[in-house]
């Protein structure tokens, strides 16, 4: 039986950086911690959940609530954390902008987890530029043991200086792993609710204080990391000096061993000493960071120094050790051997038996198409659906859809209805529903509904019945939620029942009322049906007629004028395939799968 | 200075990549190498292209391997070992696993699945098709072709025998711990070198 990682006080792991989080939350005392999950940001919350029982910790239904959470519980003395992927911290920029000022009765250290490269993300922006706009302490780890080290640390900066802390990974970080040393929990008491109304009530004569008091700090902050380890020198060759941070540095290391270089750990607010004291060093500076030209910036404006940074290292995507090396040491560029082939692309599809191709597939049928959000439904806009055309942000769907009536009314609007999962209806997305029935709009919204958080890897959500835990929990009943905004038409169907779900979108779109349809069904990955059919082809019945393939079922492929239905690959009890078969020659194997 | 050892494993989502890269660490590290790896999840598991990029040795700084330093890759599907071909060195070894999994966008007529065998031909890739399936099936349980496929991997990376059983019993689930090790040693003895 494999030990909890809350056993083990000593020696090394291989941790993931996001696993090298939790643990540093558990090291640092830790004692409250909440999230809404979000690639590359997730697992943190699992980790804590899984290995460390400790920290009492929990999915919240969106971004804002988990930092507000943490803050009560801070404001109540606690050591807190809160996890999420860069966009997740828009939603969270309410809440984080102001506890800047409030500052930190216990520890608050926020992770950021960015996504350059977009590799499940909508943008790639840099929060680097959201800890500087908030004022807030920004630390950027370069592999896992300084992940786990940086977050103890921040609970110290975040008390002592009293000031959230944010700490910025990226997926590179988060999802790479490497040896950690570890050490045991400090036991950190719960200093307990003591009321403090000017330090807690940002009205503006307290909030001008509160204020000039960041400024301050800021100062002091900057004084104080010049100082710190967190950031350092290593000497060199002066005539480059190179300044880098995050994953970048290991990139620069592997590239250039024996640099002279500045490595940032804290970048905001930046140890200007230090950096004074770098640059006087050096006969040039250039700048390897990814992203934004964050460091640069800020550098170049407060010195005259000869420097490049972005005019040769890319501001789109993920840096890697070929980009470093061509823009630093082009000469030892590796040879490459063999070329690129063009391949076929290999997209993600909907799983085999997942609840949301029934629906897509009866859309696309009809000609119809879906505004879009956030999960694994996007891939609705993939071939052969093609029905999904709009995608913003978590809870986005609901009002584009209002939006595009708004502008070109019932009939412009067409056959579109608002795709949504119930995470992300949870998350952000009532709102929009509530703005619908108060505005008078008329479309249809599809929650669809898999009774859990599946994009992510599959996380309970309040909708769920269980917590992060796996304890049970309340189920938020999301029929009485949509009536209670006031939606007249609801319905609640299987969307694998192929006949009852076209039936429902045709009746929808001609209604001329707001309605809801909620598709009810659970995903592949928390619910494996014990009876087990799979699909089973008789070739001689098979009119080659590819209705089937209309289906976008990884399970079947096109092979010798035939569908060729994977068994392996073949999920229980779906039966998508036998229902849209016209001549019966697709029918359920009762033997089952292996 | 001890060189680094580059290692790729790629294939599809849901294929055990993310085990035999665990396994393959987990070995480095009883040997008393440094060791990173470094994937990327979230969208990439529903079916796409998955890639785990593993390097040890005695202080590892990048977690990626670059293009045409690869020791060896272990691909578990045949068109997703010519994608990954450019990171392989010239004296590096290529294992595939001699399977075809299509892609969606073949599946939709968008595309053709290639001839990923005389592609290879083309351009002189000395990749090596492991029948892992089939040993899998022999077995009774497909889902051990990953631990096959790395049990013939390890013939070709440079760490002891021991490390190689002792990181499998740690990493695979407990219930299916005999036919997990049953596998690696068939793979292992499919290269000829136990």
């Amino acid at each position: 039986m494999r030990k909890k990682l809350n056993t083990i006080v000593g020696g090394t792991l291989l941790l993931s950086g996001n696993e090298a989080i939790a643990r540093g939350a558990w090291e640092a005392g830790v004692h409250f911690a909440s999230a809404y999950p979000g690639t590359p940001s997730t697992e943190i919350l699992e980790a804590i959940g899984d290995e460390y029982d400790e920290i009492d910790a929990q999915w919240a239904p969106n971004e804002k609530v988990g930092l507000e959470v943490v803050a009560g519980a801070s404001f109540a003395g606690a050591r807190v954390l809160s996890a999420m992927k860069h966009v997740g911290l828009n939603v969270a920029a309410d809440p984080l902008f102001t506890l800047s000022y409030i500052g930190a009765t216990g520890g608050i250290v926020i992770v950021s987890a960015d996504d350059p490269g977009m590799h499940s993300s909508q943008n790639e922006q840099d929060n680097r530029l959201m800890a500087r706009a908030a004022k807030v302490v920004c630390l950027e780890p370069s592999d896992s043991q300084e992940a786990k080290d940086m977050v103890v640390e921040a609970f110290s900066i975040s008390e002592d200086f009293d000031t959230p802390v944010l700490i910025r990974v990226t997926t590179r970080i988060c999802h790479s792993k490497s040896i950690v040393k570890v050490g045991p929990r400090m036991e950190v008491p719960v200093k307990g609710y003591v009321t403090d109304i000017a330090k807690r009530v940002p009205i503006p004569s307290n909030a001008r204080k509160m204020h000039s008091r960041v400024v301050k700090r800021l100062n002091d902050l900057s004084a104080w990391s010049s100082e710190s380890s967190l950031n350092w020198i290593e000497d060199g060759d002066r005539s480059v000096g190179i300044i880098t941070s995050g994953i970048s540095y290991q990139y620069v290391k592997e590239v250039c061993p024996e640099a002279c270089l500045l490595k940032i750990g804290m970048s905001n607010p930046l140890p200007w000493n230090l950096i004074e004291k770098f640059v006087e060093m050096v006969d040039k500076v250039i700048f390897v960071e990814e992203g934004e030209p964050f460091l640069e910036e800020r550098v170049r404006s407060k010195f005259l120094i000869p420097a490049i940074g972005k005019d040769i290292i890319t501001n789109e995507g993920e840096l890697n050790p070929e980009l470093v090396r061509k823009a630093l040491h082009p000469g030892t560029t590796k040879a490459i051997t063999f070329y690129e082939t063009e391949l076929p692309a290999r997209p993600p599809a909907l799983c085999p038996g997942c609840p949301h191709r029934g629906a897509f597939y009866c859309l696309s049928k009809l000609n119809g198409s879906s505004t879009g959000d956030i999960g694994c439904y996007t891939l609705g806009l993939m071939p052969p659906y093609n029905a999904l055309e709009t995608t913003v942000c978590m809870g986005a769907s609901i009002g584009v859809l209002s939006g595009i009536e708004k502008a070109v009314g019932r009939e412009g609007m067409g056959k579109l209805v608002a795709a949504i999962g119930e995470s992300t209806f949870v998350h952000s997305g009532v709102t929009g529903l509530i703005d619908m029935v108060y505005n008078g709009n008329t479309g249809t919204v599809m929650i669809m509904d898999n009774s859990l958080t599946a994009m992510t890897g599959g996380q309970e959500n309040p909708t769920t019945g269980k917590n992060l835990r796996g304890e049970p929990a309340p189920v938020l009943d999301l029929v009485k939620i949509v009536s209670a905004c006031g939606v007249k038409h609801i319905r609640v169907i299987d969307p694998h029942d192929l006949t009852e779900m076209e039936k429902v979108f045709r009746e929808e779109f001609e209604r001329n009322e707001l309605s809801v349809i909620i598709t009810r069904r659970p995903c592949v990955m928390c619910y494996r049906p014990a009876k087990k059919s799979v699909a089973l082809l008789d070739p001689e019945k098979c009119i080659g007629c590819k209705l089937c393939m209309k289906l976008g079922c990884p399970a079947i492929s096109w092979a010798d004028e035939k569908p060729d239905i994977s068994k392996l690959l073949c999920w229980p009890n779906c039966d998508l395939c036998v229902q849209v078969c016209p001549v019966d020659a697709i029918s359920k194997d009762m033997e089952g799968l292996e | 200075m001890k060189s680094i050892t580059n290692v790729i494993i790629c294939g599809t989502g849901g294929q055990g990549i993310l085990l035999a890269s665990e396994i393959l660490c987990k070995a480095a590290m009883l040997a008393g190498n440094d060791v990173k790896k470094s994937e990327v999840h979230g969208m990439a598991q529903r079916g796409g292209s998955v890639s785990s990029h593993v390097r040890f040795g005695e202080k590892v700084y990048s977690p990626l391997v670059e293009k045409g330093t690869a020791d060896l890759i272990l691909s578990m599907e045949k068109m997703e070992a010519l994608r990954w071909a450019p990171f392989l060195k010239s004296s590096g070894t290529l294992l595939s696993c001699d399977l075809e999994i299509t892609p969606m966008t073949v599946n939709t007529g968008h595309a053709v699945y290639p001839d990923v065998i005389s592609m290879m031909e083309e351009q002189s890739i000395p990749c090596r098709m492991v029948p892992a399936l089939e040993i899998a099936e022999e077995l009774g349980n497909l889902r051990v072709v990953n631990v096959v496929l790395i049990g013939a991997a390890s013939s070709f990376i440079p760490i002891n025998e021991d490390y190689w059983y002792r990181a499998v019993e740690e990493r695979v689930p407990q219930k299916a711990l005999d036919v997990n090790i049953e596998a690696f040693r068939k793979g292992r003895q499919l290269s000829g070198i136990e």
